[in-house]
């Protein structure tokens, strides 16, 4: 009888708080796809989430849920969170996309965020970030740095975003040394850290000297740094689990992002958009160039500066597809369109 | 020293239920102390787990739509496993039965009638029941082990689903993203309540209702527990082992692949490269948790859905790791089979080989 009359009381006591504190608060909820600690990915939504906390401290709280699977899984998570007082739900994973759209149109009042989808509707922006820009840097990185002219890439699942970072990868590459090789090992999963390792040693053997990877663990550093190849940190600065393996790495910086759109919130100025930056505006930067050679640094820098001002496309003509066919014409440059739906790879990509 | 079980002589009758409520009664202790020297209050993370889903309309209806395949798979497997039969790869079939099933959706998808949705359903049967039906073949005409070739063809299964969504049957219009069209009105099945909760709930329910009246009232029920008891003597009474094989592989192939479909034309809406977060695996705790009994399944199927919601919670609203709530479920599984086995044999320490001499 104690038991109940205590869960009861706790009862009671939750559900008030939770109503005293959706008057003052504006609730913030991130839906992750891994756990905040997989050292890629989540960790560094999980690291924006933990920025909007410094920032508006007492104006917001935060909550997450983490390692949701995509799908129906999802859909109940971030219906869930609309149901208990939550302002604003970022979705952080592309498979979150029609869920989120679905919750979305059942809860108006509700501001949804969603990563790397492309559908969008009155409560429901988009965002995501360049990511190709820094696989073009690291791209030029590998073909000048390495001595054997073979790179591996552990890529996750062939969605426009991989496909993407791949060609990016390959047209650095090939601006520095035209017969530059790419590995392609697809293991089918954005967090494996098992499968990402053996991807590793599958490339050390056949040659390979410089890692890059596309998946959201730390595996693929480590392996490089114990089989003393040269790898690329992915997401989040990985030096920790790489200090003389990683060259530099390509960090997704959220924060800015997630500070500007609670802001829009608090201010009721939050209105649906489709955001879509990279280097210069802080959403994609570079770790440090270290572990390489001084001119490679210095070409690295003198590259991310291109980019940065716009002089330089990554994905500028001329440019090959894998038959060999012109698909972008010289002078000329893909449109975000295009680069959004990618499904072919340039020429010198290896498998399909 | 030696310790060695000892089968015992009478199984106590009140035992064999009480097993599963103990079991629950201390994975609810443990997790409780887990909680508590994780920092977190015990009570209140109890009540998010096993008590809050069960507080509104919505979450019990979420409840339901997470126990619908669980229950579904959980009573085909609770049949075969009663039967000693092995199929540990319902995951494969649900897979294959999704499949299968979505193949009228999305190869015509213009073609707008009441009959699409059954023979979806029927597909979805056929094709878990087809891949089912391999794993049976394979045991009954080469003798090949059928726990590892139904496990191993999960991994297949899942293989060529992936291929089917990233390859032929991806959504044209989907930007290459590996996911089919989405299902129109007509192809998915109807919803109650919120939107979520689908017919399929009242289907598992005819399910465990039909399995119960064949398990209690039919010739073949029996059948099942004296093959199961043992094979020798279910071959002196006439019952085929290799019929029993055939049925209990196709009829628990069946209903995964039926729960692949109703997930796929439910709560998804469209075919994606993974459908289902393991309910093939979670239903093999499902139906030892209800006793291999289909009325218990209904219960425990009900129960592990509850903590799945409750995962949800206590991480929304305690942040606590959902790591947890996959402790929760391995405890769980733990404490029953060593209940079971407990009830089955006696724990004896044997001293040393002369002691045991001695005692002869």
């Amino acid at each position: 009888m104690s038991l109940l009359r205590k869960t009861i009381a706790v009862a009671a006591a939750i559900s008030m708080s939770t109503m005293a504190m959706a008057a003052e608060k504006l609730k913030i909820g991130f839906v992750y796809v891994g756990d905040t600690g997989d050292g890629g990915w989540t960790f560094q939504h999980d690291a924006g989430r933990k920025a909007l906390e410094a920032k508006f401290g007492d104006k917001v709280e935060t909550i997450f849920v983490e390692s949701v699977a995509e799908g129906p899984d999802s859909e109940r998570v971030i219906t869930r969170m609309a149901r208990n007082g939550v302002g604003l739900i970022f979705t952080t994973s592309f498979g979150y996309m029609d869920p989120t759209i679905k919750v979305a149109a059942k809860f108006p009042d509700v501001k949804f965020e969603h990563a790397t989808g492309y559908k969008q509707s009155d409560n429901v922006s988009v965002y995501s970030a360049r990511f190709y820009e820094g696989r073009y840097i690291i791209g030029q990185i590998a073909a000048k740095e390495s001595k054997t002219g073979i790179a591996g890439y552990v890529a996750s699942v062939p969605i426009p975003e991989v496909v993407r970072g791949i060609n990016a990868f390959l047209l650095g590459a090939q601006s520095v040394n035209p017969d530059f090789q790419v590995k392609v090992i697809w293991v089918n999963s954005w967090y494996d850290p098992g499968k990402e390792a053996d991807a590793v040693k599958v490339f050390a053997a056949q040659g390979a000297d410089i890692i890059t990877q596309h998946t959201d663990s730390t595996a693929p550093m480590q392996i490089a740094e114990e089989l003393g190849l040269k790898a690329f940190g992915q997401a989040s600065d990985m030096a920790k689990f790489g200090p003389t393996a990683q060259l530099t790495a390509i960090v997704d910086d959220w924060a800015p992002y997630y500070i500007e759109r609670t802001q829009a919130v608090l201010d009721g100025t939050w209105a649906s958009t489709n955001t879509w930056d990279g280097i210069k505006q802080g959403m994609v930067h570079m770790t440090e160039f270290k572990n390489m050679a001084a001119d490679t640094a210095a070409m690295a820098v003198a590259t991310k500066e291109a980019i940065r001002s716009g002089e330089l496309l990554p994905f500028a003509g001329p440019i090959y597809n894998q038959a060999g066919e012109l698909v972008v014409k010289e002078g000329e440059s893909l449109d975000d369109g295009a680069l959004a739906g990618m499904d072919w790879y340039v020429k010198g990509v290896e498998g399909n | 020293m030696k310790i060695i079980l000892e089968k015992r002589a009478q199984q106590s009758k009140i035992m064999a239920y009480a097993s599963p409520v103990l079991a629950i009664g201390l994975t609810v202790i443990l997790g409780g102390i887990i909680f508590a020297l994780a920092g977190y209050d015990p009570q209140t993370a109890l009540y998010y787990y096993f008590v809050e889903p069960l507080t509104n309309f919505w979450s019990i209806e979420e409840v339901i739509v997470k126990a619908t395949p669980l229950i579904l798979i959980g009573a085909g497997l609770a049949i075969c496993f009663s039967a000693n039969i092995w199929n540990i790869g319902a995951e494969g079939q649900l897979t294959m039965g999704a499949l299968v099933g979505s193949f009228i959706p999305v190869m015509f998808t213009d073609w707008q009638s009441p009959l699409v949705l059954l023979l979806m359903l029927v597909m979805g049967a056929m094709g878990g029941a087809a891949w089912a039906g391999l794993v049976a073949f394979l045991k009954n005409k080469f003798n090949v082990n059928e726990i590892l070739t139904s496990l191993m063809l999960v991994y297949v299964a899942q293989y060529i689903l992936d291929w089917f969504v990233r390859g032929p049957w991806r959504d044209p219009n989907g930007y290459n993203f590996p996911k089919s069209v989405s299902f129109e009105g007509w192809q998915l099945l109807p919803t109650y309540g919120d939107g979520r909760m689908h017919i399929g709930a009242l289907i598992a329910l005819i399910v465990v209702v039909l399995l119960t009246i064949m398990m209690t009232r039919s010739l073949k029920g029996f059948e099942i527990r004296a093959i199961g008891n043992s094979r020798r003597a279910g071959a002196f009474a006439g019952f085929s082992y290799k019929g029993m094989t055939w049925f209990c592989f196709l009829l628990s192939g069946a209903l995964a692949g039926l729960a692949g479909i109703m997930e796929v034309a439910g709560p998804a809406g469209q075919l994606l490269p993974s459908i289902s977060p393991g309910y093939g695996f979670t239903a093999i705790i499902v139906a030892f948790l209800g006793r291999l009994n289909p009325m218990g399944v209904l219960l425990a199927g009900i129960l592990l859905a509850i903590s799945y919601l409750g995962g949800d919670g206590a991480q929304m609203e305690l942040g606590v790791s959902v790591k947890t709530a996959q402790v929760f479920q391995g405890m769980l599984l733990f404490l029953i089979l060593t209940f079971d086995t407990l009830i089955r044999y006696k724990v004896k320490i044997i001293r040393s080989q002369t002691a045991e001499g001695e005692l002869t």
